[in-house]
């Protein structure tokens, strides 16, 4: 083999992880069973809403196999979960954090809100022994929906928040946007549900707890996307530890779409029990558990305008909605609807002037916080809508609408605060067109109606912002922690590199694409490197995995750290050959001399690096062993085109899919292979969203109606086509990688394109407005009151 | 109470004194050390927990450990013959037919039940058969791949 087929930059590299989880040898949390270990239980409130008078436990705690019982009154001590981003109404005041307990104090404020955490010898014991526990409750009345919880009258949930309103935030110019309202020949409006999800890993939320009396640590394995944050969180925010006596480890992971980020009530009061009880504590979550209380993603009520000069060109947007926090503030709850979604308002087009107001609510349902996309898919969702509808009404064509409209000069500076580094917009919608045959859709349109069916196209020309995030402009906008990362490459002395990164894959292929790229720039095998991530214990530090971000922002931090061990490796180098630093080259593996044949090759440098007799110990520390901290200078800015075509079948209601072609820039790519696999995922959940999925509490009693598979309808493969996609690259401007990020796009542009393709379909039956999700049933009843 | 259990795993005859209420999914998971058999869910809808009895696909999560009494039962781990994969097993990894992993296993005893009932299945079968197996990370475009070339190579 020669030294160039070591770069593997750009080819689908089979995946290094594969192997053990095929042959049943991951190792996931619930896999992890220490000696001695115990079970936990969590009692969780059947109510919306009460007021705890009294839980007696006296039962519980004789019955067999008991071996703890903790409610909220014996956590003392243990602080409430924190928010890790501080949002500044338009009053100027910090939004409201009414406290988050980790077990209820006095009062309950959701179905599965946490009251007490049972550990006993087996899970059936500390199952049976939580059933004897006794919660007299006062139930009061609940609210589940967000514009409901804002009325005067409404329930109140915490004290400290009146009206059950968290903040009114805004960003954009106003009276910019009135002025050019006033002016505008056509004005499209919508009112707009984003329905609420439950992101729904496939692996329950899991957590092994264990207290160490020999140094007084703990030691934490969790199903976590960012293990070093969440220790930071728990240690330093909630139980007052050291942050260096707690190890958290994220072994495999069974996908996380953003429900795995935050720190949960769960682990924490595990933590704190295992010095208690002295004993390890085992937790895994039954899937109805998870459907109760994992953090759940979207559920926004918008209105939503768009004003238009007489050619279709945009003048301004102007945008209200009604955000649903749940309960509590989850971790980064706050900076979703904010943060996340109006800064993404201008989406690839030069409106001028854009507004957008949000005011965030707390309701009696589990934490809403970031699932795939975080804001970006229901700002995508509110700009590309409108763009449809105003098409429709102005009677341009979809595709022409927008380009009319895209923005073409690179950098570009948005009205909602981005600075958009790079783009090529026109490409991926022509690509998407043809991928699509759109060319030929009125004949297959036709034909369907010759057969009584209703087909449609729908256009999904999305943004986003990725590579989160310059910790500068985060910490500006209220974030609470830095958003770098960090890489640690690890020089063996026989020449294999082992990498630490702060990344951490559930499913992402962290451990093929990270070593694709170390292999590439130091030309060895990639069977070489070996990625080690998800350990507080082995990794210098680390912000975790969210946002598309691993590659731009985690896989930086790694090419950092790989330019200080070239440029140490050319320093050894130059003493073994006895040549000046600078003329010393490095390529394909080899330390050369410039311009002779003399070389060492990276293995010979390596060893001498760790058997220092040949080498200039006077100036240079032995070892080969280099750290990156690597904080980006702007966002990354994957954008494309979706194309959707549906065929609705007006009898039934139900929407088939006959097509979808997805056009994505996501800048370069390491790994083509998992990069489509990213797509096709984001695709599923996108559409998803907008043809299946809908979290739907009883507006009454608060109870969780869709809390099982049985009743929350998860994509399976007879629901999906096989998507078509492509990419089409223009670098990204500001890291050395020119990544951009993939891993949203697809649940981001998708849930437009197939909705925009219904009211394609459906306009021919006079319907005007149908929400996600496009059931048969909720589209059999728009056409039939069309009828009328 | 317990009762006496006496089955074959993955080749290997195994006897256990159990509680009657045990799934199997927790004997193999818990007794025998075999984790590659997944829970999923708690209703017999996501599939993680698939196995082979007697060469069909099973969610071991829906059956007592009880009812297995002398079959033979086979889970991920008993698939690879000597460190060599089961060709479904090199397809699902040849067509990036898994991402977290976690449903792979289900996926994969599905997939191999799925192909000796109908060999030559089409991708609108292979579908529709998958309806018993969640996964919530590739979309399933790379599943369907994967069983129709696994299917291929099992017909070699």
């Amino acid at each position: 083999m020669g030294a160039n087929d070591l770069n593997t930059i750009g080819q689908s590299v089979r995946r290094k992880e594969d192997y053990r989880f095929l042959i049943g040898a991951g190792q996931y949390t619930d896999d992890v069973n220490p000696p001695h270990h115990t079970h936990a239980y969590f009692l969780r409130s059947p109510h919306a809403h009460a007021k705890i008078r009294k839980t007696d436990t006296s039962k519980a705690k004789a019955a067999p196999g008991v071996v703890g019982i903790y409610t909220g009154a014996d956590l003392t001590g243990v602080n409430g979960l924190p928010c890790g981003w501080l949002i500044t109404g338009t009053d100027g005041q910090p939004m409201k954090e009414p406290p988050h307990p980790v077990l209820a104090q006095d009062k309950v404020r959701y179905v599965g809100d946490g009251i007490a955490l049972v550990i006993a010898e087996t899970p059936d014991q500390a199952k049976d022994a939580a059933e004897l526990i006794d919660v007299d409750y006062e139930v009061l009345p609940a609210v589940v929906n967000p514009v409901d919880a804002l009325k005067s009258g409404a329930p109140q949930i915490h004290d400290g928040a009146p009206g059950n309103k968290c903040y009114t935030w805004a960003l954009g110019d106003k009276a910019a946007v009135d002025a050019a309202f006033a002016k505008a020949a056509h004005v499209t409006k919508l009112d707009i549900v984003n329905n609420r999800l439950i992101p729904n890993a496939i692996e329950p939320r899991a957590a092994v707890a264990s207290y160490s009396r020999a140094d007084d640590g703990y030691t934490l394995y969790v199903t976590s996307q960012n293990p070093h944050v969440e220790r930071l969180l728990m240690t330093a925010f909630v139980l007052g530890l050291p942050e260096t006596k707690v190890r958290v480890i994220a072994p495999d992971v069974g996908g996380g779409f953003g429900s795995k980020i935050y720190l949960y009530p769960e682990e924490t009061a595990m933590v704190w029990a295992s010095k208690r009880v002295n004993r390890p504590i085992k937790w895994t979550a039954e899937r109805s558990e998870s459907f109760l209380s994992d953090a759940h993603g979207r559920d926004h009520v918008t209105h939503a305008e768009l004003a238009l000069d007489k050619d279709g060109k945009f003048l301004a947007m102007r945008v209200h909605t009604t955000a649903a926090m749940g309960a509590y503030l989850s971790t980064f709850a706050s900076c979703i609807p904010t943060i996340l979604y109006a800064t993404l308002l201008a989406g690839q087009y030069t409106t001028p002037a854009i507004y957008c107001e949000v005011t965030a609510v707390f309701t009696n349902t589990a934490p809403v916080d970031a699932y795939r996309g975080a804001g970006r898919p229901e700002a995508t969702y509110v700009v590309e809508r409108l763009v449809y509808a105003a098409a429709a009404e102005m009677g341009i064509a979809q595709d022409e609408i927008r380009r009319r409209n895209f923005i073409r000069k690179f950098p570009y500076q948005t009205p909602v605060a981005l600075l958009y580094d790079t783009g090529g917009y026109d490409a991926c919608l022509d690509e998407a067109m043809k991928m699509a045959d759109v060319r030929g859709f009125a004949a297959r349109k036709a034909e369907a109606a010759k057969r009584g069916k209703l087909r449609g196209l729908g256009y999904s020309s999305y943004i986003e912002a990725c590579g989160i995030a310059p910790s500068n402009i985060a910490g500006a906008l209220g974030a609470r922690a830095g958003l770098y990362e960090v890489g640690e490459v690890r020089v063996n002395p026989t020449g294999g590199v082992t990498v630490f990164t702060g990344s951490h894959s559930h499913g992402q292929g962290h451990e093929t694409t990270f070593s694709q790229v170390v292999a590439s720039r130091l030309g060895i095998p990639i069977e070489n490197v070996e990625i080690v991530h998800g350990d507080t214990g082995r990794i210098p530090f680390g912000m975790g995995t969210y946002g598309s971000r691993s590659l731009a922002v985690g896989g930086t931090a790694i090419i950092k750290a790989l330019d200080k061990v070239v440029a140490k490796g050319k320093k050894i180098a130059a003493h073994l050959l006895e040549a000046a630093e600078a003329d010393i080259e490095f390529k394909d593996g080899k330390f050369n001399v410039a311009g002779t044949d003399r070389s060492k090759a990276f293995g010979e440098v390596a060893l001498a690096a760790y058997v220092p007799h040949n080498y200039p110990l006077d100036k240079l520390e032995p070892g080969l062993d280099e750290t990156a901290f690597y904080d980006p200078t702007n966002f990354t800015f994957p954008a494309g085109t979706h194309i959707c075509e549906v065929e609705v079948d007006p009898e039934t209601g139900v929407v088939q899919i006959v097509d979808f072609s997805a056009c994505d820039d996501f800048g370069n790519i390491i790994n083509p292979m998992i990069v489509e696999g990213q797509v096709h995922g984001g695709l599923a959940q996108g559409i998803g969203q907008a043809l299946l999925e809908c979290c739907v509490y009883d507006k009454e009693t608060g109870q969780l109606l869709t809390g099982s598979y049985m009743d929350y309808a998860m994509p399976r493969a007879a629901h999906l086509p096989s998507f078509k996609v492509a990419t089409k690259v223009t670098p990204c401007t500001h890291n050395p990688l020119g990544a951009k990020g993939c891993g949203e796009a697809g649940a981001i542009g998708a849930p437009a394109a197939l909705m925009n393709a219904v009211h394609d379909a459906l306009a021919a039956a006079g319907v005007k407005y149908i929400d996600m999700p496009a059931t048969p049933h909720r589209v059999w009843n728009a056409i039939q009151a069309a009828k009328h | 109470m317990s009762v006496a259990l006496s089955l074959t795993v993955n080749g290997k005859a195994e006897r256990a004194e159990i509680d009657p209420r045990t799934l199997l999914v927790e004997f193999i998971r818990n007794d025998l050390g075999l984790t590659g058999t997944h829970v999923g869910c708690d209703t017999g809808q996501c599939g993680a927990c698939t196995v082979l009895i007697d060469g069909n696909a099973v969610k071991a999560c829906t059956i007592l450990a009880v009812q297995a009494e002398a079959a033979k039962v086979t889970t991920i781990e008993g698939l690879a013959n000597n460190g060599e994969m089961h060709p479904m097993q090199a397809a699902f990894k040849e067509c990036h037919g898994l991402q977290c992993g976690f449903c792979t296993p289900g996926m994969v005893l599905s997939a191999i039940d799925l192909v000796q009932r109908h060999p030559n299945a089409d991708e609108k079968k292979i579908r529709a058969e998958l309806e018993g197996n969640l996964c919530r990370c590739t979309g399933y475009q790379n599943i369907v791949k994967a069983v129709a070339q696994g299917a291929a190579a099992m017909r070699r």
